[in-house]
C-alpha cells in the first residue's frame, strides 16, 4: 500500500507553502477583494509562473516541467490554503487540461508552451443562466467557424485572453478555442460573492472559434474537463478547509468567556472535531482523485464525483463554523473567515453544484452496481 | 501512490496466502452455536499460534513472530478473506495480555502469556460499571486488603465474553478517601473463583454480547496484583491504549445494499432508487464509507513505510456508527409501511436493516461514546483543553454520586 505523497512530492509542497506564506495569504487576497477593478494579483501571478507551477504537468515537450497530476494536487493544497486571488484553476485545471484532454497537436504545440511560461491565461466557459447547462438548453452557437451567444458567469472571464467555450454547431455541443481580445467579445465584470476572483458575462458577436475535439462531443468532454478539474478543485478545497479548522482553534484558544478559554467548552470542541472528522474524509477522497487522475484511471468519474462532495462539504462546513466560532468578530469585513465562507462558495459552485455530481456519482454507481 | 504492495509485502502475503489455503479451517459457521464456533476458534487460534501468526509483531519468546505492524495487517486482511472464526481473543491478547505483561512479574507472566496466545485461555477486561461508564474512574467495585489478600465486592457491565473468559483484569476502588484516579487498584482475576458471577445482558437489540459481571467476597491473592496499590488508573491507561485496536468499525448492510433494496422496491411508476432526495443521501453516504476506507488505507500506508499512522484513524467508530444507523433508517423509509417486518423470511436481506438499526444504536456508545471521541479528537488530535473538572481534588467518597 502506497497510498499517500511520495517524499519529493512532500517536499515540493512545503516549498509551495514556504512561497505562499511569504508572497500570498489575506493581505494578497484582500488587495483583490477590496478593489472591484483589480481581476487577480498580478505579482502573484507573476511568482507563481516563475516558480514553473503553471506546467506542472504539461509535458518537458509543450515548455511545461512534465511532472504529473500529483504535484499539481500539492501545489492546488497549498493555493486553496492562502485563498489565492490568481486565476490558476481556470488556466491550469480547466483551460489547460482541455487543452490537454482534447486538442490537436498542433493546438498543444501552440498553447501549453504559453500556458507554462504564464504568457496566456485561459478559462472556461460552459454555464449560461441559473441551472446546469444542458444539450437542450445550450444557446451559444457556432456557424461557419463564427461564435454567438452570452456565457454567464465566466470565471477569470475579464483577465483570460482565451477561452474555452461550449457551443453547439448545427446542432451538436462542441468545445471551441476563442479568442477573447478581438472586438467581436465584449466582458463585462460581474459582482460575486467572492470578489477576489473575478467573473465576467462574455458576449460573443461572430468570433472566430476553433473547434477543441469532434463536435457532438462537447457535453462529454465538458465533463471529462470537470473531472480532472474536480479533483484539482477538491485540493483547493481541502486547503481551505484546513486553514479554516486552524483560525478556528487559535481564535477559539486565545478567546475567554466566562472566566476560562471557549476552546474548553464541548459546543466548541466538538464542532471543531467535526470539522476535523469531514476534513479527514475529503482529504483521502481527494487522494483517490489524485491517484485516478494521475494514471487516468476508468475510476475517474466516481473517484472525482467522490473528491468533489466531500471537498464542497468540508470546506462548506469548516468555512461556516469558522464563522460562528469566531462569534461576533467572524461577521467582521476585518477578520479573515469570511475570504474562507466566500472562497468555500466559489470553489463549490465553479465546476457544477455538488447536487450534479451527486447525481452523476450515483448514475455511475448504478450502472457498476448492475453490472 | 498506488495501493502496491512492496516486493517483501507481496512475498509475505504470497506466504500467508498459501499457508491459509492449506490450513484455514473450511468449517461454515452459519447457524453454529456460539460455543460450537469458540471451539473452532480455539482450534484455529492454536494452529496460528504454532505457525507465529498468533501475535506477529510480539517478540518470538512471548510466541509472537517478531514481525512488524503491516505483516499484521497483511495476515488479517487474507484472514479476514477465509472466514475463518476470529474475535474472542482481540480483548485479551490486544488489552488484556498487554497489561499484564507490563504491570506483572515474570512467574505471573510465564504462566499467562503462553496459553493466551494459543487461545487456551481467554481473557475479559472488566472496568465499565453501572455508575462508571464514560467516566471509568469513578467505578465503585471495592478491594479491602486482608492480610495477603484482597477482598472485592461490587458490580461490573458491558463485559464481552466473560461468559466464556477464563481471566480478567479488573479494576477496583481500593481508597476512598483520595480523589477518584488516586484510590484505584488493578487485579487479574479468575473467572471461575467463588463469588464470581456472570448474567448476561439482555440488549435493546434483543441479543446478548454482554454481560453483568457481580463480585461478592471474592477473595484474590496480593500476588495478583497488576501495579501498585493506587496505581491503578495509570495501569488502566495501558490497557485502553489498545483499545482503538480492539474495537472494530460497524459491520452490518453497506451502501451497495442500501441502492439494490431502492432499486428492487416500487415508488410511484418506477423504484425508490430514482428517487431525487434518496439519491443524494446515498451520494453522501459512498463518499463518507470510501472516504473511511481510503483513510484506513492512508493509515496502512504510513506503517508500509515504517512510520506511526496520524491521529486520522480516530475518525473511523464515529462515522461509521452513524452511518449504519442514518441507512438503517432510510432503508426503512425506502420500503414504507412495510419497513417495521422484521421478520427475516419477510423482510428484505434477512431484515439485516431492521437488525442493524438497532445494533447502531450500540455501536455509537461502545468503546467511546459519540460525545467522548469528539472529545478524544478535540482534546488529543487538536490540542485543545480538558473540560474544566470539579471532582478532581474531592475524595472519592465526598463525590455527589445521583443515580
Amino acid at each position: 500500500m502506497n497510498f499517500d505523497f511520495s517524499d519529493d512530492q512532500k517536499f515540493l509542497k512545503a516549498e509551495a507553502r514556504k512561497f505562499l506564506d511569504a508572497r500570498a495569504g489575506a493581505k494578497v487576497n484582500r488587495s483583490v477583494l477590496d478593489n472591484p477593478e483589480k481581476t487577480h494579483d498580478a505579482d502573484l501571478w507573476k511568482g507563481v509562473a516563475e516558480m514553473g507551477w503553471l506546467g506542472v504537468a504539461i509535458p518537458e515537450a509543450h515548455g511545461g516541467l512534465g511532472l504529473g497530476h500529483l504535484e499539481l494536487c500539492a501545489i492546488a493544497e497549498e493555493l486553496g490554503r492562502v485563498v489565492a486571488p490568481i486565476p490558476f484553476a481556470s488556466t491550469v485545471y480547466f483551460f489547460a487540461e482541455a487543452i490537454m484532454l482534447a486538442g490537436s497537436e498542433t493546438q498543444k504545440a501552440e498553447l501549453l508552451p504559453r500556458i507554462a511560461s504564464g504568457d496566456l491565461i485561459g478559462c472556461f466557459a460552459t454555464s449560461e443562466g441559473p441551472g446546469a447547462v444542458t444539450a437542450d438548453s445550450l444557446s451559444t452557437t457556432v456557424e461557419n467557424g463564427r461564435i454567438n451567444g452570452v456565457k454567464i458567469p465566466v470565471t477569470d472571464g475579464s483577465v483570460a485572453q482565451m477561452a474555452v467555450v461550449l457551443a453547439s454547431e448545427g446542432g451538436k455541443p462542441g468545445l471551441f478555442l476563442v479568442d477573447l481580445t478581438g472586438e467581436s467579445v465584449s466582458g463585462d465584470i460581474l459582482k460575486t460573492v467572492d470578489p477576489s476572483r473575478n467573473a465576467a458575462r462574455l458576449t460573443f458577436s461572430g468570433a472566430a472559434a476553433q473547434r477543441l475535439g469532434e463536435v457532438g462531443q462537447g457535453l462529454d468532454l465538458m465533463e471529462a474537463v470537470f473531472d480532472r478539474a474536480a479533483v484539482l478543485l477538491a485540493f483547493e478545497q481541502v486547503g481551505g478547509a484546513d486553514k479554516s479548522l486552524e483560525m478556528a482553534k487559535e481564535y477559539a484558544l486565545g478567546r475567554y468567556a466566562f472566566g476560562r478559554t471557549i476552546a474548553g467548552y464541548q459546543a466548541i470542541k466538538h464542532k471543531l472535531a467535526d470539522m476535523y472528522v469531514k476534513n479527514e474524509l475529503a482529504r483521502s477522497n481527494a487522494y483517490y482523485g489524485a491517484w485516478a487522475l494521475n494514471t487516468s484511471a476508468p475510476e475517474l468519474p466516481i473517484a472525482a464525483s467522490a473528491a468533489r462532495i466531500a471537498g464542497s462539504d468540508a470546506f462548506w462546513f469548516a468555512a461556516k463554523e469558522n464563522v460562528q466560532t469566531h462569534g461576533g468578530m467572524g461577521f467582521t469585513w476585518d477578520v479573515d473567515a469570511h475570504l474562507y465562507y466566500r472562497r468555500a462558495k466559489q470553489l463549490g459552485l465553479v465546476a457544477g453544484a455538488a447536487r450534479q455530481w451527486k447525481e452523476r456519482l450515483i448514475s455511475h454507481l448504478e450502472r457498476r452496481n448492475a453490472a | 501512490m498506488d495501493f502496491n504492495d512492496t516486493t517483501e509485502e507481496a512475498a509475505f502475503r504470497a506466504e500467508v496466502r498459501n499457508w491459509l489455503e492449506t490450513n484455514a479451517p473450511k468449517d461454515n459457521l452459519l447457524g453454529k452455536s456460539e460455543a460450537e464456533v469458540l471451539k473452532l476458534a480455539k482450534a484455529w487460534q492454536a494452529k496460528k499460534a504454532e505457525a507465529r501468526y498468533a501475535c506477529i509483531t510480539w517478540p518470538e519468546k512471548l510466541g509472537g513472530r517478531g514481525g512488524t505492524p503491516i505483516q499484521q495487517v497483511i495476515f488479517s486482511q487474507e484472514e479476514a478473506k477465509v472466514g475463518a472464526p476470529r474475535g474472542f481473543f482481540d480483548i485479551g491478547l490486544g488489552m488484556c495480555i498487554p497489561t499484564v505483561m507490563a504491570f506483572a512479574d515474570d512467574a505471573t507472566k510465564g504462566r499467562f502469556v503462553g496459553p493466551a496466545v494459543r487461545g487456551e485461555e481467554i481473557w475479559c477486561q472488566l472496568f465499565s460499571e453501572p455508575a462508571a461508564g464514560s467516566d471509568v474512574a469513578g467505578l465503585r467495585t471495592k478491594a479491602v486488603q486482608e492480610g495477603d489478600e484482597w477482598v472485592i465486592n461490587g458490580q461490573k457491565v458491558w463485559t464481552s465474553g466473560a461468559h466464556y473468559c477464563d481471566y480478567g483484569i479488573v479494576l477496583t476502588r481500593t481508597n476512598p478517601d483520595v480523589p477518584k484516579h488516586k484510590g484505584l487498584t488493578m487485579f487479574w482475576i479468575d473467572m471461575k473463583d467463588p463469588g464470581v458471577t456472570v448474567k448476561p445482558i439482555h440488549q435493546m437489540s434483543g441479543g446478548s454480547n454482554f454481560n453483568e459481571v457481580y463480585f461478592e467476597n471474592v477473595r484474590v491473592k496480593d500476588s495478583q496484583r497488576l501495579g501498585t496499590p493506587g496505581q491503578g488508573w495509570q495501569v488502566a491507561l495501558v490497557t485502553l491504549m489498545n483499545e482503538r485496536l480492539a474495537v472494530g468499525g460497524a459491520t452490518g448492510p453497506n451502501y451497495g445494499e442500501l441502492l439494490s433494496l431502492a432499486r428492487s422496491t416500487p415508488s410511484g411508476s418506477g423504484s425508490a432508487l430514482e428517487d431525487q432526495a434518496f439519491r443524494e443521501k446515498l451520494a453522501d453516504w459512498y463518499v463518507q464509507a470510501e472516504g473511511l476506507k481510503l483513510t484506513r488505507f492512508r493509515s496502512i500506508t504510513a506503517l508500509s513505510r515504517g512510520q506511526t499512522p496520524g491521529p486520522e484513524a480516530s475518525i473511523g467508530k464515529i462515522v461509521s456508527a452513524n452511518q449504519l444507523q442514518a441507512m438503517s433508517h432510510e432503508a426503512m423509509e425506502v420500503l414504507d409501511q412495510y419497513g417495521i417486518i422484521s421478520d427475516t423470511e419477510l423482510a428484505p436481506l434477512e431484515a439485516g436493516f431492521q437488525q442493524s438499526i438497532f445494533w447502531a444504536a450500540g455501536l455509537r456508545i461502545a468503546g467511546g461514546t459519540d460525545e467522548i471521541l469528539k472529545n478524544i479528537i478535540s482534546e488529543r488530535v487538536l490540542g485543545l483543553p480538558g473540560d474544566v473538572r470539579v471532582d478532581k481534588d474531592v475524595a472519592f467518597k465526598d463525590m455527589p454520586t445521583g443515580l
